[in-house]
């Protein structure tokens, strides 16, 4: 049971911009054992992590590394002390073999010889290691004709061989197919048996039930509790992970009888790469909002593009009842028909930043010949519309309406782009994230925005990763899980019956 | 029959500062500098080498100079473009007209302009010099002959080296560079100066071991011709050494059409090269080669990432 300790981290703090990202946070794991830190997204597990493998600098706190007090001042002096992450975001060199990327990470292990002959020693230490954990990796191959799961082998490849006794995995089976990951994961347990000690970094909870000798659960930047996973019932698991209601049921709107079926989705599957959507089904009744909840990357970026008409690589039916195939319409039938989107990435996809306000209002109309035709701008048209839309929606801090889109808040600029989607009555609303990074005040004028475009008997998608913001908003839920939708809900809806599905598949 | 003999005999004095220019650009552009500024560096040289013959009347001396004036130019474009992350095309284009006015004013200044030196004297390699026709080919001077050991030692370094193999690291992806501990600013400013001292030796070559005098802006466009001499050759020192020839050839046969009588303006003589190039050039985009050979981060500042 008392297996030695590997790392410990006591009292950890650590701020980004004045937002707390990590609050007074205890971790320790022990050697031969697989860890799971499991927390929802930006509970701070990355940020935590990243101290651990000597990114970030803690504000307060102490680091323990075989139970004697370090202090790290980047991440070579970890890798130095056997600590080797594997990041969610693969740090290769494409065109270089997967030998030559290896070579490239031992500059602080220093090997002499001419470079042939290094070469030819990593080739042989990488040939030893494949042969011993089992990964199918040719050290000759250019990183560029591997596999996303074959060059996150390179990643922990190169760790190992930087001698890491720690192995820090960051989200690893976010990117890999189900078999790919259960394979991994056989494999890093098989280094804990050996005595080493590996964090896994999660968010899936049967990764954590099949594959974790203990389990420290972070919410909100404060690890929660820590606990052997077979100690608890899912049920509580899935309560620590996602936390106590904090929803304040507030939805006066009675009970609606939702209207006739505006948007029917059909086994929507992507057609490249792995399978972000995968065979999705869903209908979209006019005077609803269904809300689609969801662990992140499960689908829902891959969703609202197709959604939105963002290319994005799919088959499968997106039928408007009475208005014909949704994925062929343009730009201006898709207005004409009063779809109105507002992307998550309000910046890149739904504002153009150095264009006025004005402009960035008129581009909504501008095919419809209501500005003037293509050879002359009605300025004064623009103008007024757009004064109006600004009152109306209560965009602050608009200067001049020749002020820079790029230049409003985030909230502002949420606020313009519901402002143009919205300056005609909207009878087909999708919406992902819209109130990702807004404060109080500006979340509630968006959320206003939708539920009165509702009421006006529009059909609204909203796509979010914010089970809150899901629970406030939605009539019905659809909970999204490896790019299908895997169980609907109808409020009122079972907080906790929705977190279980969420995690529960994959 | 003396037409194809001397042509031919004049190509490496014409093709070696194209090669020697193009070499230099690719070491700095495969650490992911785009580098603009060789017909500037190129004059640098050139200015400097003759100042230094003047004064020290040697040739090593001469070119060893010219080497190090290139570099030292280049530290401000290195300031430029690596610590005030200025962009590189705007940086490149700067520093070229920088030394232009640099290259003119230092030349009228100190005199060295329309002076004659003497270069250095042409080494027949035996028996290949008895060859007919081609013979001439090989009565050269000494770093007409060091040229492809140069290469030869450069394509070493860069492909067959630790260091080169960070240095195109650098070039390719510079955040998992510098995850893997490598300096990328470093590496980047060598890149620099190491490419600005040959290319600075390929101005100097021009000056004094070519035309063996000091005009003002006596580059006349090979800077350019080098710059694009990189982009048809991807990147690869013997792609570029086999099109500074090609581009050598033409070169050297356009005095020889003159000198034969044919009746050519002036200034279609002037614009001949660039006309090629930029045939070249279509050409090479027409024939939709693969452009992945091109280094991934070039012309991008490095930044480190603060948070992901």
């Amino acid at each position: 049971m008392s297996k030695p300790n590997a790392i410990q981290l006591t009292g950890v703090s650590k701020t980004f911009d004045g937002f707390k990202a990590l609050a007074d946070a205890d971790f320790t794991a022990k050697w031969g054992e697989v860890h799971a830190l499991l927390g929802e997204n930006g509970a701070g597990k990355s940020s935590l992590m990243n101290i651990v493998a000597g990114l970030y600098g803690p504000e307060g706190g102490s680091l323990f590394i075989d139970d004697n007090p370090v202090k790290l001042r980047g991440p070579k002096e970890a890798a130095k002390l056997g600590i080797g992450m594997v990041h969610q975001h693969f740090k290769l060199v494409a065109p270089f073999t997967v030998a030559e990327n290896i070579l490239l990470n031992l500059g602080h292990i220093q090997t002499s010889g001419l470079y042939r002959e290094r070469l030819r020693r990593v080739s042989e230490d990488i040939r030893t290691m494949v042969d011993r954990i089992g990964f199918n990796i040719d050290p000759d191959t250019p990183i560029h004709r591997l596999s996303i799961a074959e060059q996150q082998r390179v990643e922990i490849l190169k760790v190992l061989l930087a001698g890491a006794k720690v192995l820090i995995l960051d989200e690893p089976t976010a990117v890999l197919t189900e078999e790919e990951a259960e394979s991994l994961l056989t494999t890093v347990q098989g280094f804990a048996r050996e005595g080493a000690a590996v964090i896994l970094v999660t968010h899936k909870m049967n990764d954590v039930l099949r594959y974790a000798d203990q389990v420290t659960i972070m919410r909100g930047g404060r690890t929660v509790t820590s606990l052997r996973p077979d100690s608890v019932s899912v049920d509580e698991l899935v309560r620590l992970t996602v936390g106590e209601s904090t929803t304040h049921t507030d939805q006066p709107s009675a009970e609606r009888t939702p209207g006739e079926p505006y948007l029917r989705v059909s086994d929507l599957t992507s057609t490249a790469g792995r399978r972000a959507l995968n065979g999705l089904d869903l209908t979209l009744n006019r005077g609803e909002i269904y809300g689609i909840a969801g662990v992140g990357g499960n689908g829902q970026s891959e969703l609202a593009n197709a959604l939105m008409g963002i290319p994005e690589p799919v088959q499968g039916d997106m039928e408007i009842i009475g208005g014909g195939d949704l994925a062929e319409l343009d730009a201006a039938q898709r207005r004409a028909l009063g779809i109105a989107s507002i992307p998550a990435d309000r910046y890149g996809s739904a504002l153009a930043g150095p264009l006025s306000i004005a402009d960035n209002f008129a581009l909504g109309d501008i095919h419809s010949g209501r500005y003037g035709p293509f050879w002359y701008l009605k300025t004064r048209a623009i103008e007024a519309d757009a004064t109006k839309a600004v009152h109306q929606f209560d965009v602050q801090g608009v200067r001049s309406l020749k002020q820079k889109a790029a230049l409003l808040s985030g909230g502002n600029a949420q606020k313009l782009v519901i402002a143009r989607e919205f300056s005609r009555p909207p009878r087909l609303v999708f919406a992902h994230s819209p109130s990702r990074g807004l404060d109080v005040k500006a979340t509630e004028a968006v959320r206003e925005r939708l539920r009165a475009a509702r009421n006006d008997g529009a059909a609204v998608l909203l796509i979010s990763e914010d089970l809150d913001e899901v629970m406030a908003m939605a009539d019905r839920i659809g909970v999204m899980s490896a790019g299908r939708i895997v169980a609907e809900f109808s409020r009122p809806a079972d907080r906790q019956a929705i977190g279980q599905a969420m995690v529960n598949h994959v | 029959m003396d037409l194809i003999t001397s042509w031919i005999g004049n190509i490496p004095e014409f093709a070696v500062p194209f090669a020697l220019a193009a070499l230099g650009l690719i070491i700095t552009e495969k650490s992911g500098v785009l580098a603009l500024g060789a017909e500037g560096l190129m004059l640098v040289g050139a200015v400097a080498g003759i100042g230094a013959y003047l004064t020290f009347e040697q040739n090593a001396i001469a070119l060893i100079m010219a080497m190090m004036a290139a570099s030292v130019v280049s530290l401000l474009f290195a300031l430029m473009v690596l610590v005030m992350r200025i962009n590189q095309v705007i940086s490149g284009l700067v520093l070229v007209f920088f030394c232009q006015g640099l290259s003119t004013l230092v030349g009228t200044l100190m005199g060295w302009t329309n002076q004659p030196v003497p270069g250095l004297h042409a080494i027949a390699l035996w028996p290949l010099s008895e060859l007919p026709y081609v013979g001439r080919f090989f009565v050269q001077n000494i770093v007409v002959y060091l040229t492809p050991v140069i290469f030869l030692v450069t394509v070493w370094a860069l492909y067959r080296s630790t260091p080169g193999l960070r240095l195109r690291a650098v070039g390719e992806n510079p955040q998992a560079s510098d995850a893997a501990g490598i300096p990328v600013l470093g590496y980047r400013l060598a890149a620099i100066v190491v490419g600005a001292a040959l290319i600075g030796l390929a101005g100097a070559f021009i000056s004094v071991l070519s035309t063996k005098l000091w005009i003002a802006n006596m580059t006349g466009g090979r800077g350019w011709i080098a710059v694009a001499l990189v982009i048809f050759a991807r990147w690869s020192p013997w792609k570029a050494l086999a099109g500074a020839v090609l581009f050598g050839c033409i070169e050297a046969l356009i005095p020889q059409l003159a000198a034969s009588g044919i009746k050519l303006s002036q200034y279609f003589v002037f614009m001949a090269p660039y006309a090629i190039t930029l045939g070249v050039m279509i050409w090479v985009a027409a024939s939709k080669r693969d452009t992945s050979s091109q280094p991934a981060d070039l012309g991008t500042p490095f930044i480190r990432e603060e948070r992901t």
